[in-house]
């Protein structure tokens, strides 16, 4: 499967990572040729196969459905790199 | 007389609990080292009051008496791990900054048993690497050279700093964690012995997350005796990591009796490759000869799958990561791009990932987007998870047939240059991890083991990979090929 430039942008933008317009040919080449490598799965025969979904048969711990932890803001907020008033800062999100 | 950082964490237990030195005189000759060794770039943060703080305590404790085995130890720690107010920024200039205001479970479980942390370890980019080179705080380097040729080498990755500080003796022991042959790679490559444990033997929480399924820390030490003896202290159930097991944690160290008649072990047709160099052929099938002569039974076997490994690993780890990864978004912690006027929250998000994330990671974050997008995810991601059971199941059979252990390269080849392989395609890095993602995807206990030298000097390893759960029994095989080869050179030193 190859992958033109509209489909690396497309991928770059749900990525959430800036690729400048000139350097998307680059970056289509690049993840071809390991899509490509990735199109030897399609010779195994994995017919009634299950994919998998947790590696050491174990049950999901089930816990008590209480408060274990929190009531230290500061800390949490402590490397943000905008904080005010008690909350993460971000750019306006809305118009 | 060995100095005091060459000694080996079973040596220096024996020392402190005999008196005949002080945990504060073995942190300051790693100190020491580790100041002469800047030219490794294996320590990224250093801190010494911390280690000399907790040096001391662990003084007090051993006079005390009932000391555990790694109290007063001297260790590095990947920047992988999160550790309280220390930077953690698993080589990344996205996390530039962050200072965790937490403690892994591993390195609280080893500061709880008296270890002493004498700094952070370079690292490829959260884990993503075979060679070290992508990281931010630039290579860390080999401490073997090819014989007199001064050209700098690759111990590795990602656990590259950890592998450097234990061959050079900064350290007597490092963390390291695996995610695709992160610490059995460079431990082939520097001469030293790592292990990855059965996935959930060690907690994750608090190991920033490359690819969940596949993550797994482990020791990295000088000898086998140290591994057992240090993976006890960092495994055992943690209620904050469901994948964690419940399992009691086995004393591996007793485990360590050097009998294995009897045992089986398996040597997988699949993994003799086209091209192989002759002298990693020789030195696996010398390393079967001495297993052999140890009384173990030699078993050839089969493991199907084993080719599609690469293929099924490079879809399933780049997936979760782009998942993993999507946290770092400029808003909690580290870094966000300066914005231009009338940029918006989108702008932020896709600004400080380009900045903050270099090239491999960016890579391996679209090409896990890629194939968990609508119309591909069944095509690739799904297909991949099928691959993986089968290839998990190539090892059941083999194991439910009565092997005990598979013996193994643990790398394609030996140690490379630095930058010898810039301008080579993504993908013939990912080779460098051939013999060892299978072990991952299947969630089996691997460990490499340094067995010999090649032609020009360099050390190369092999791997014996075990039944799930049974470390205790494999590192008893891999004490016996230890002992069997003798492996005792250390590179000369330059630096």
């Amino acid at each position: 499967m190859s992958i033109d430039i509209d489909t690396a942008r497309r991928v770059a933008h749900l990525a959430r990572i800036a690729v400048k317009e000139q350097d998307l040919p680059a970056l289509a080449g690049e993840l071809s040729g390991i899509l490509s490598f990735m199109e030897q799965l399609n010779e195994v025969d994995v017919t009634g196969i299950e994919p998998m979904t947790s590696v050491t048969p174990m049950r999901l711990k089930r816990r008590e459905d209480v408060v274990t932890d929190g009531g230290q803001p500061e800390k949490v907020l402590s490397n943000a790199p905008d904080a005010r008033e008690g909350f993460f800062a971000v750019p306006k999100v809305m118009e | 007389m060995t100095a005091l950082n060459q000694l080996t964490i079973a040596e220096a237990r024996d020392a402190l609990r005999k008196g005949d030195t002080t945990s504060l005189a073995l942190t300051e000759a790693c100190l020491a080292a580790i100041e002469g060794a800047g030219a490794l770039n294996a320590f990224v943060h250093h801190t010494p009051e911390i280690a000399r703080e907790q040096a001391k305590a662990a003084d007090a404790r051993l006079a005390a008496g009932d000391a555990p085995a790694m109290c007063g130890i001297p260790l590095g720690i990947k920047d992988l791990f999160c550790t309280k107010g220390v930077p953690s920024q698993a080589a990344s200039n996205i996390l530039k900054g962050f200072r965790p205001e937490y403690e892994s479970t591993v390195t609280s479980q080893l500061f709880g048993a008296g270890a002493v942390m004498l700094g952070k370890l370079n690292m490829d980019e959260f884990a993503m690497g075979s060679s070290n080179e992508s990281s931010c705080y630039g290579n860390a380097v080999n401490p073997w050279r090819r014989g007199n040729d001064t050209a700098e080498l690759t111990p590795g990755g990602s656990s590259g700093g950890s592998a450097a500080a234990v061959a050079a003796d900064l350290c007597l022991a490092a963390t390291g964690t695996d995610t695709g042959g992160s610490i059995r790679q460079p431990a082939a490559f520097t001469g030293i012995v790592g292990i990855k444990p059965t996935y959930g033997r060690v907690s994750r929480w608090g190991i920033v997350a490359f690819a969940s399924s596949l993550d797994q820390a482990g020791p990295m030490t000088k000898t086998v005796r140290d591994a057992a003896i240090m993976l006890g202290a960092m495994a055992g159930p943690d209620a904050k990591d469901s994948t964690c097991s419940d399992l009691p944690v086995p004393d591996f160290e007793a485990a360590l009796t050097g009998d294995i008649r009897g045992k089986k072990i398996g040597i997988p047709r699949e993994y003799r490759m086209d091209g192989m160099p002759a002298e990693i052929e020789k030195l696996w099938s010398d390393g079967a000869a001495m297993l052999k002569d140890a009384g173990a039974e030699i078993v050839d076997i089969s493991l199907p799958h084993t080719k599609y490994a690469l293929p099924a690993y490079y879809v399933v780890a780049p997936a979760e990561a782009s998942s993993n990864l999507a946290r770092y978004d400029g808003v909690r912690y580290g870094h966000r791009a300066k914005l231009g006027q009338g940029d918006g929250i989108t702008e932020m998000y896709e600004k400080t990932r380009a900045e903050g994330f270099g090239k491999e990671v960016q890579r391996r974050v679209m090409v896990g987007t890629y194939v968990l997008s609508a119309g591909f995810y069944d095509a690739y991601y799904n297909r991949a998870r099928k691959v993986r059971a089968l290839i998990k199941r190539d090892f059941e059979l083999a194991f439910e047939a009565g092997i005990d252990s598979i013996l193994t390269p643990a790398t394609p080849s030996s140690a490379f240059g630095l930058g010898e392989m810039a301008d080579a395609d993504p993908v013939a890095m990912y080779l460098n991890d051939v013999f060892t993602v299978t072990v991952n995807l299947a969630g089996l206990p691997g460990i490499a083991v340094p067995t010999g030298l090649d032609g020009r000097g360099l050390p190369l390893g092999l791997q014996l990979i075990g039944r799930p759960w049974e470390e205790g029994d494999l590192l008893n095989h891999a004490y016996v090929l230890e002992r069997a080869t003798g492996f005792v050179s250390k590179p000369a030193k330059w630096w």
